[in-house]
């Protein structure tokens, strides 16, 4: 019979043959074929999988793994303006040294003596979040903003018994998708419309569909457009007066400057975490946080672990442990815990707390005006340009701009296609999000923009736009 | 020099221990870790900041975060990562369920190249062709190793992917009009299969395992009906048993209408040797974190790549990635007309280096190297059975003297009656040799638990000496149980008073609170 296998494989010790032949015989068997005894035969599977050969030497993996790779084109050798809930900021090289520590790439369910660092990181991945948006309590990192913010619809749902949630109509469609998913079938989402010429909530709207039944208001501040909510204290007292939670989404690379929606009464806040030391990774690098103030109302609904500290029998020692662990579907409870938990994205929470440490409260501020400063400067620039408008809205704008394209015959779709032609990655299309925008497009502005950048765009668009013959 | 006798027992090992104070501790005002590219010149002339802000939403509030310089910042996060015994520097037998083991470097290196790094997911099909081209040829191998018909990426973790699993039997369902409200799970499946069916409002009924072990199917049978929406079970379970009658099981829910989710978050003993579709589940996932060797990261980032039936694509997250017949490959946001699509379970497109590190892991074993996989991961894990079985005070319940998969939950139950010393003391006291030891998911249906999966990756001799360690440390609980009881003595802190982390007047959440309460 064919021997099978890969023997002497370097990951697998105990792939030798003859060390393998003294196991088997350990345990009274003489071929590996003889395992599994407890399958049954007719469940074997006999056939053969269609997976290539292997890549035996590791120098032939990473030839086989570049070539393939080498056919993506990054964002660091074109000029990308791509955003919407993904940002292209810049990654200090130490959050890339810390999270590459093969200690923390590599620990998992460890205890909190052993894997004391892990505990303590996130301890402070907590504290620092936590002073960020001025609220106690943050949870360890969940999926991604989508997900942040439907458990913390869900969190107001259990805490106000009520049904209902109203959705500010500003969301991605994507994240609004998601929340749906995740709050099926128990509750009914309604969504409040904004006023198309400022940006802003259309409050009426809001106080319209606003009733008994309505467990939270959740809206984002700067929106999904980038616009900012000024209507804030009027937004609270609506929500406030009617007994609901009151959910700000946030990005939390705008609270150098912004002051946090805790200033004026959110009740959870909630957002992502990769604008601070992740890179882009397509999409890998999303992790979401949530945050509220230290009642126990509120901490008893979280599904996540949290971290928190503790005395150790040594006088003078920190300890670190889980906080309320049986509220989580880990404890006794299971399904009859508050939600699920699971593996999400730990790591993303070590590079949050690296960040804000290196940045500290200037560095926050200067990344803020940085990323004001730029997208207004686009946003007036661009508006130069003969047949795109940039002040379809009034409001002020923070890092994501609507870029509105009038008099072409060109879809948004081919623009960014000659703009690639000119090494640029164009704004997001929102076509068919946000049909009542046009012909829009939303170009996003960080802290890695030069006033270099952004001409040089407004240049590369005016062509595409306005010069017969372009390719 | 004479030839020094050492143990294999590492008795003199200490974990490193920093007594390292908490961040904010650490900050001294005026310092910094690193500069912002400045505000080009002639764009701060064009503007007032006052103006671009408004003036009720400029912060006003001092933001307290740390000031500190570059080094002291890497000091003290580096100091913190010495302080957590990750699987590189152990030997990861210890936290069975799990599947830790070895994460290549090399596949590191290719998720830290800007050609992963710096791809925004939004970028057109045609700049991604790359990463597109591993994602569509892993999907093939998923499918290749579990026999299903579609792969999505989207669920980023294996509680994610129940949570999908879930979705996907709400859309099959409400697509055929059926109202169905209840999921069959067991007690040894992870928590999750009970609580992310939970969560989609789904009433959960549990089978209780027989004397063997397995899943009472006379239970089962009783309990499956035209309510059942579904059936959500690992195999083998957490005590590494598996259930021979499973295709049984899988058909008395078919006949009744409902769907077979199969939680493979650790396949890491069947590959290449059994496929979910050949026992009859319509759906499963596997913890590409787990099996396929990517690292667990604290926690994530992860995938719990989940794979269906032809049947079933139609109501898969979208997009799904496909090839062109030019050889290009794209994201299909069209593959389903369907109104009952679950929509979206996770932004973009799931998290891609973890998919690439899978990739290339599957390209360095090919389909024979995951046989080994699986082969050796069972060989590890029978052979390390034999050895703890030969100890009288090491017992695992169910079917005695047949193999198990690729993990075991054994008992010291009379081992604790007889010293006091509980598996609770043993895990702190493994811990001052530098090894992990997990007990089991909560409640403990096993007394006094021990999990254990020692994977492909540990040697021979490292199997050895986390057993001859164990023994030891029982040893001493006939000895010393003090010392055992008062465990650990050289890991990073001593025992914790835990009291104040249920205790909501008192726990500490974070920096702020504790600066609260002690009026700092």
């Amino acid at each position: 019979m064919e021997k099978r296998g890969f023997k002497n494989h370097p990951y697998i010790p105990n792939s030798d043959l003859k060390i393998q032949n003294e196991m088997l015989k350990e345990i009274g068997l003489s071929s590996l074929e003889e395992l599994h005894e407890l399958i049954p035969e007719e469940l074997i599977f006999k056939g053969k999988m269609d997976i290539p050969d292997a890549y035996k030497s590791e120098f032939e993996l990473k030839k086989h793994i570049e070539k393939i790779m080498k056919r993506n084109e990054n964002c660091n050798d074109n000029l990308n303006f791509l955003g919407a809930g993904c940002w292209q900021h810049y990654v200090p090289a130490i959050c890339d040294e810390i999270v590459n520590r093969g200690e923390f790439l590599t620990a998992y369910g460890g205890e909190s003596y052993n894997d004391f660092g892990r505990f303590q990181v996130f301890f402070e991945y907590q504290s620092l979040v936590a002073e960020l948006v001025n609220m106690e309590v943050v949870n360890v990192p969940t999926m991604d903003w989508p997900q942040a913010a439907a458990t913390s619809i869900r969190m107001a749902y259990r805490m106000t018994n009520r049904k209902k949630v109203l959705i500010s109509e500003v969301i991605s469609e994507e994240k609004f998708e998601i929340i749906r998913n995740y709050c099926s079938p128990h509750i009914e989402i309604v969504k409040v419309k904004f006023d198309e010429k400022s940006g802003l909530i259309d409050l009426n709207d809001l106080k319209n569909n606003i009733d008994e039944n309505v467990a939270a208001f959740y809206f984002e501040n700067p929106t999904y457009l980038g616009h900012l909510e000024t209507q804030t204290d009027e937004i609270s007292k609506i929500v406030h007066d009617n007994k609901s939670e009151l959910i700000v989404g946030v990005d939390p690379s705008s609270l150098g400057i912004l002051e946090s929606p805790t200033e004026y009464g959110a009740d959870i806040i909630c957002g992502d975490l990769q604008p601070l030391g992740v890179h882009m990774n397509y999409g890998g690098g999303q992790a979401g946080f949530m945050a509220t103030r230290n009642e126990e109302k509120y901490v008893m609904e979280f599904p996540s672990r949290l971290f928190g500290m503790a005395p150790t029998v040594k006088e003078g020692e920190y300890g670190f442990g889980d906080v309320a662990y049986d509220r989580t579907s880990f404890g006794h409870h299971r399904e009859h815990g508050k939600e699920y938990v699971g593996t999400q994205t730990a790591l993303w929470g070590i590079a949050a707390g690296v960040y804000l440490t290196i940045m500290g409260p200037k560095g926050m501020k200067e990344l803020g005006e940085k990323i004001i400063y730029n997208s207004n400067f686009a946003k007036a620039e661009l508006n130069k340009i003969e047949g795109v408008n940039t002040s379809l809205m009034n409001n002020m704008s923070f890092k994501e701009i609507v870029v509105t394209y009038e008099n072409t015959d060109m879809t948004v779709k081919e623009i960014n296609k000659k703009l690639r032609k000119h090494n640029i990655f164009g704004g997001k299309d929102l076509t068919n999000e946000f049909p009542m925008l046009g012909k829009s497009a939303m170009f996003s502005f960080t802290e890695v923009h030069s006033e270099e950048n952004i001409i040089e765009l407004k240049n590369a668009l005016n062509k595409v736009l306005n010069e017969s013959g372009e390719a | 020099m004479k030839k020094i006798n050492r143990s294999n027992i590492l008795e003199n090992f200490h974990q490193a221990k920093w007594d390292e104070p908490v961040v904010f501790e650490l900050s001294q005002p005026g310092e910094r870790g690193i500069l912002v590219p400045e505000v080009d010149k002639n764009i701060k002339e064009m503007f007032d900041i006052n103006d671009l802000l408004p003036d009720n939403l400029k912060r006003k509030t001092p933001l307290e975060l740390p000031e500190m310089s570059q080094s002291r910042v890497l000091r003290h996060f580096m100091r913190l990562s010495q302080e957590t015994l990750g699987a590189d520097v152990n030997i990861e037998i210890g936290q069975g369920t799990c599947t830790v083991k070895y994460s290549p470097k090399i596949n590191e290196m290719f998720a830290r190249n800007e050609n992963m790094t710096e791809l925004h997911p939004l970028q057109d099909d045609e700049t991604v062709q790359g990463i597109l081209e591993i994602m569509y040829k892993l999907d093939y191998y998923m499918r290749e190793i579990s026999g299903m018909e579609q792969f999505t990426f989207q669920p980023s973790g294996g509680s994610q992917a129940i949570m999908a699993m879930a979705s996907l039997v709400e859309s099959y369902f409400n697509d055929k009009g059926e109202e169905r409200d209840e999921i069959i799970t067991t007690i040894y499946s992870h928590p999750s299969d009970a609580a992310a069916p939970a969560l989609k409002g789904y009433k959960i009924i549990y089978i209780q395992p027989d004397e063997n072990g397995y899943p009472d199917y006379e239970a089962f049978k009783s309990a499956v009906s035209e309510k059942t929406a579904a059936f959500f079970i690992a195999n083998p379970e957490d005590t590494g048993v598996y259930n021979t009658r499973v295709k049984e099981f899988t058909e008395l829910v078919h006949e009744k209408g409902g769907l077979c989710c199969y939680d493979q978050a650790n396949a890491n003993g069947l590959l290449g040797v059994t496929r979910a579709k050949d026992a009859g589940f319509d759906m499963c996932f596997f913890n590409l974190h787990k099996t396929f060797s990517t690292p667990h990261g604290c926690g994530g980032p992860a995938t719990g790549a989940t794979g269906v039936t032809k049947e079933l694509i139609k109501y898969l997250p979208k997009p799904i990635i496909d090839k062109k017949e030019d050889g290009t490959y794209y994201l299909d946001y069209d593959f389903s007309d369907s109104k009952y699509s679950v929509g979206k379970i996770r932004s973009f497109n799931g998290v891609a280096q973890v998919a690439l590190k899978a990739y290339a892991w599957v390209m360095s074993l090919g389909a024979e190297g995951l046989y080994e996989v699986s082969k050796v991961a069972v060989l590890n894990n029978n052979y390390m059975f034999k050895k703890m079985m030969d100890n009288k005070w090491i017992d695992a319940p169910y079917i005695k003297g047949k193999q198990r998969i690729e993990q075991v939950r054994y008992t010291i139950e009379k081992y604790t009656e007889e010293t006091g010393v509980t598996t609770g003391d043993i895990q702190r006291r493994m811990m001052d040799f530098g090894l992990h030891y997990w007990a089991s998911h909560h409640p403990y249906y096993v007394p006094e638990p021990i999990t254990l999966e020692p994977t492909e990756t540990p040697s021979r001799a490292d199997i050895d000496q986390y057993i001859d360690t164990l023994l030891y440390v029982m040893n001493e609980g006939f000895e010393n149980p003090e010392k055992v009881k008062t465990a650990p003595h050289s890991s990073v802190c001593h025992q914790l008073i835990e009291d104040v982390l249920d205790d909501s007047e008192n726990w500490i959440l974070s920096w702020k609170i504790y600066k609260k309460q002690n009026n700092l």
